[in-house]
């Protein structure tokens, strides 16, 4: 204990009391009902309202689900009418792209391809983010041996590159279920995307769900006496699922390439199936000759702004509702 | 601290010092408003606030280190006299370290973990021109041993994590140190440390500054702490100093409101010491004769728990073992947590646990609530053991009659619950009431804790720590319970806050007969609180006695180290004269 008391006084540390008008006292700890109550989710809301990425992305979004749903407001074409005389024939009345090299419309055939690459797309993603929210959360949630099972099998399909399995997966039905019209064929290439690809939510989930769950929230509604279920379905997994909602919609937007780039390949849709991805890999001669690249351009475009369209939406999510963004 | 000669010039003087981050639409929020404070050479000055009052702010300016948005908007920071407020910053840089030293607050988080000790120390030496190669590694050694840390020359080769935490402030304070700087900013340098190393850790800053004739800024939250260690004090309170003047002075007779109330707060200063124990003796005979009618209605109803008897929680032997992972790929070692403790809690009493970090007091805790399987040993809650009640009646039965108050009030509530669905869970768990009941009884409950009924539709985020801790309370009473078993519970709350939830845990045991299991790691907030303590260390109980006993004589070492440590315990008051008698009171009844 310092003796003050015995010092002169120095100039600068009299003593000092500020004027109690000057710094009026608050009532300790009152609550602020000044501020209307809002969610986690309202406020995510809000903030995203204010983000252009978001509106360009609905915009866009929104534009795509008007081509998917009424395709022949768009072009008064029939996509599977071809003509050989019309050969890579230039733009004409009607035709505002020119012709494919089998001489169908170009703009026609990218309208109506937007559905089998978008339905991929979207099936995709819901059975990715189900499985791997369900394993994530099971993996972390139960420990021991459910997590080992969990972690090591979705190693092993980590480990395996998406397009590759996907070329194996597909080419071994395609011996064994040939012809299987549109929707078998957008089933086939769901289930093979979605096979290598779910263990990257699981990692991601199980991560979330390792840190959530030593919360002491968590604690006390075991202390309530909630049973180990309801609480990860009520408490951890809502708390955990933040992260994933953006990677799926990044992810979204990675499966329509993989699909154009299966299809490209010769793996994706059959060829009677209209999708991006096999008009680009028809279209991909146009390279070599440096001509008529439009044919190869019009689907290239549709895919990248759909792409383009998701991706903003995942990114204006993600910043939405990360937790260093909201305010105090 | 030797007392310099009067009308010397000034080391540091802030001048009605302004400081404001930019908000998200870049308008100024002000943080620091017209703070002026001097500092001499040799001498130790605290400021001394709740978080949020701009203490930290105020001494990161005038090293020009403010996070983020903030900057200096007006005023002067005078550092031997040249204004450094608007300087250049390549000459802040010149000045950091080798005139302006720090040690910052959380001494886990401020080293480099892939760099070794004596490295990082030596970067500051080089940083600053002192020294250089073999001469700067030699210097690093003896820093290190004036820090004191023993054995140095090994330690400087280790890394952080082969240090403990005041291992690690002791190096960080021989870093702030290494260029020999004139003034010495210790920003809460040992609030993330148990109290004996604090006290451990000061003594040592204190003797060092004394011997080099360095002047400290000290900023901390504890007015016991900064009473004991200033010769100036400086309170500040919402970004403005209240009241500043000497130490001792201001402690004995404060004028501003606010500095009044924090005295009267603090749990570690002596005026709380009397009136804490005399309404500690209210409150227990309230709550006893509460208690009394609901051991008589629980011995004589079915439904519930248990036999109503007096000690409602006796715990045998109990012990907890676990297993890590050893140094080869297949062994495992043991690690006892707890071992062979026993004790009981009365009916309608509190009995506090009280230990540093590690010595198992929380394991204690998460088992009494059976929320952790002990290894051996038994917990009987009103005569029937927790460990073999089985089957789902029983056990929701066991959580209606016992609820936890976890430590921080951040993490204890799911933060995308309302406040409502927060409290109404245990409720809904239980299948307690209808819809509109329930609601009436959050409503009641909220009341209960002195919380608006508005709060019901908030979130916790929206809410402060102390509205947040109230809530948790509120949620814990909503069955009913006969203990409530706090972890922690208000460890992470400012002083005044902390206060206000103490008195709320007292009123609702006068009126409800509750009995509390208090584990905390402050032993200066054990008497406003408990009726019996017991002192853990390293798992073991050192010494169980009632809180009288303890704080006036204690038997074992350890619990006289931890009394000593309590910062300001000893300062005299300006209620208690030195010679008064302390009134007698007995706890005994």
């Amino acid at each position: 204990m310092p003796d003050s008391t015995n010092k002169p006084q120095r100039p600068g540390q009299e003593r000092f009391v500020a004027p109690l008008d000057e710094t009026p006292l608050a009532a300790i700890d009152n609550v602020d009902i000044e501020r209307a109550p809002e969610s986690q989710w309202k406020e995510a809301w809000k903030r995203m309202r204010r983000s252009p990425m978001f509106w360009s992305s609905v915009t866009i979004l929104a534009f795509l689900a008007v081509v998917i749903a009424f395709p022949q407001l768009f072009t008064s074409a029939d996509p599977r009418y071809a003509q050989l005389s019309d050969s890579l024939e230039p733009a004409r009345e009607g035709h505002p792209f020119g012709f494919t090299k089998q001489g169908a419309d170009v703009w026609a055939r990218t309208v109506y391809g937007a559905r089998a690459s978008v339905a991929v797309g979207l099936l995709t993603t819901i059975i990715f983010v189900v499985v791997g929210v369900v394993t994530g959360a099971v993996a972390a949630y139960y420990g021991k041996f459910a997590d080992t099972v969990i972690s090591r099998t979705s190693d092993i399909f980590f480990s395996i590159p998406l397009l590759l399995g996907c070329i194996v997966v597909v080419s071994v039905i395609n011996n064994t279920w040939p012809d299987r019209g549109f929707w078998g064929s957008v089933l086939v290439i769901v289930l093979a995307l979605s096979l290598f690809a779910w263990p990257q939510i699981t990692r991601q989930m199980r991560a979330a769900v390792l840190e959530v769950k030593n919360l002491e929230f968590v604690d006390a509604a075991r202390a309530i006496g909630a049973s180990g279920r309801a609480n990860l379905v009520r408490h951890i997994v809502p708390n955990a699922i933040g992260p994933v909602i953006v990677t799926a919609t990044i992810s979204l937007g990675v499966f329509i390439v993989s699909e154009a780039t299966l299809s490209f390949l010769g793996l994706g849709l059959p060829s009677n199936v209209m999708s991006w991805g096999n008009d680009i890999a028809a279209a991909e001669v146009q390279i070599r000759s440096g001509e008529n690249l439009r044919v190869l351009m019009v689907p290239s475009v549709a895919l990248a702004v759909t792409v383009l369209g998701f991706i903003l939406l995942g990114e204006a999510v993600r910043e939405a509702l990360d937790p260093k963004a909201r305010k105090k | 601290m030797n007392a310099a000669s009067a009308g010397q010039t000034p080391l540091l003087e802030i001048r009605d010092l302004d400081v404001a981050f930019r908000d998200e639409k870049k308008k100024p929020v002000p943080a620091v408003r017209g703070a002026s404070l001097t500092v001499y050479e040799g001498q130790t000055v605290a400021i001394v606030g709740e978080s949020g009052s701009g203490k930290s702010t105020t001494a990161h300016a005038v090293i020009g280190l403010l996070p983020g948005t903030g900057h200096v908007t007006g005023g002067q920071i005078l550092f031997e006299g040249k204004d450094i407020a608007d300087a250049r910053k390549q000459d802040i840089v010149a000045l950091r370290g080798s005139s302006i030293g720090l040690v910052p607050q959380d001494p886990m988080s401020n080293l480099n973990p892939l760099w070794k000790v004596g490295h990082q120390i030596k970067e500051a030496l080089v940083a600053n021109g002192v020294a250089t190669g073999k001469a700067a590694d030699a210097r690093v050694v003896e820093l290190l041993e004036e820090a004191g840390l023993p054995d140095a020359e090994r330690r400087a080769q280790q890394f952080p994590h082969e240090f403990s935490g005041g291992m690690r402030q002791r190096a960080l304070i021989a870093m702030g140190l290494a260029a020999r700087p004139k003034l010495l900013i210790a920003d809460e340098p040992t609030s993330a440390l148990d109290v004996t190393v604090q006290k451990q850790i000061l003594d040592h800053l204190d003797h060092l500054t004394d011997e080099l004739g360095v002047a400290v800024l000290l900023i901390t939250h504890d007015l016991g702490l900064a009473a004991e260690r200033a010769d100036h004090l400086v309170v500040m309170y919402k970004g403005q100093i209240v009241e500043s003047g000497p130490a001792l002075e201001i402690l004995q007779d404060p004028h501003h409101p606010y500095t009044q109330r924090l005295v009267a707060s603090a749990p570690s200063l002596a005026s709380q010491r009397l009136s804490s124990v005399e309404h500690r003796v209210e409150v227990r005979e309230a709550a006893l004769e509460h208690a009394e009618e609901i051991a008589q209605e629980v011995a004589d109803s079915s439904a519930a728990f248990g036999q109503g008897r007096d000690d409602i929680i006796e715990v045998k032997g109990l012990t907890k073992v676990f297993t890590l992972p050893g140094k080869g790929p297949f062994n495992k070692t043991d690690f006892v947590a707890v071992d062979d403790l026993s004790f009981s809690l009365r009916r309608g009493t509190t009995t506090a646990i009280v230990g540093e970090s590690g010595s198992g007091k929380s394991t204690v805790a998460r088992m009494v609530l059976g929320l952790l399987e002990p290894t051996s040993g038994t917990v009987t809650f009103d005569g029937v053991d927790v460990a073999g009640i089985r089957g789902k009646a029983d056990r929701l039965r066991l959580r209606r009659q016992m609820q936890p108050v976890f430590q921080n009030p951040y993490a204890s509530l799911d933060p995308l619950f309302t406040i409502y669905r927060s409290i109404e869970e245990p409720l809904r768990v239980h299948s307690i009431g209808t819809e509109k009941e329930r609601e009436a009884k959050v409503r009641d409950l909220l009341d209960k804790v002195s919380l608006p009924t508005s709060v019901m539709r908030r979130f916790p985020h929206e809410l402060s720590g102390g509205q947040r801790q109230r809530v948790a309370i509120a949620r814990a009473l909503a069955l009913e319970p006969e203990v409530v078993i706090c972890d922690e519970a208000v460890s992470a709350l400012d002083v005044l806050v902390q206060a206000q939830i103490l008195t709320l845990l007292n009123d609702l045991q006068a009126e409800l007969g509750l009995s509390y299991l208090f584990i905390t790691h402050d032993l200066a907030v054990v008497r406003q609180i408990a009726d019996d303590v017991l002192v853990m260390q390293n798992g073991r109980l050192v010494e169980a006695a009632s809180v009288d006993q303890v704080f006036s004589s204690p038997e074992q070492e350890y619990t006289r180290a931890l009394l000593e440590a309590i910062p300001g315990g000893s300062i005299p008051l300006g209620v208690v004269e030195a010679g008064d008698v302390l009134p007698e009171v007995t706890l005994d009844d």
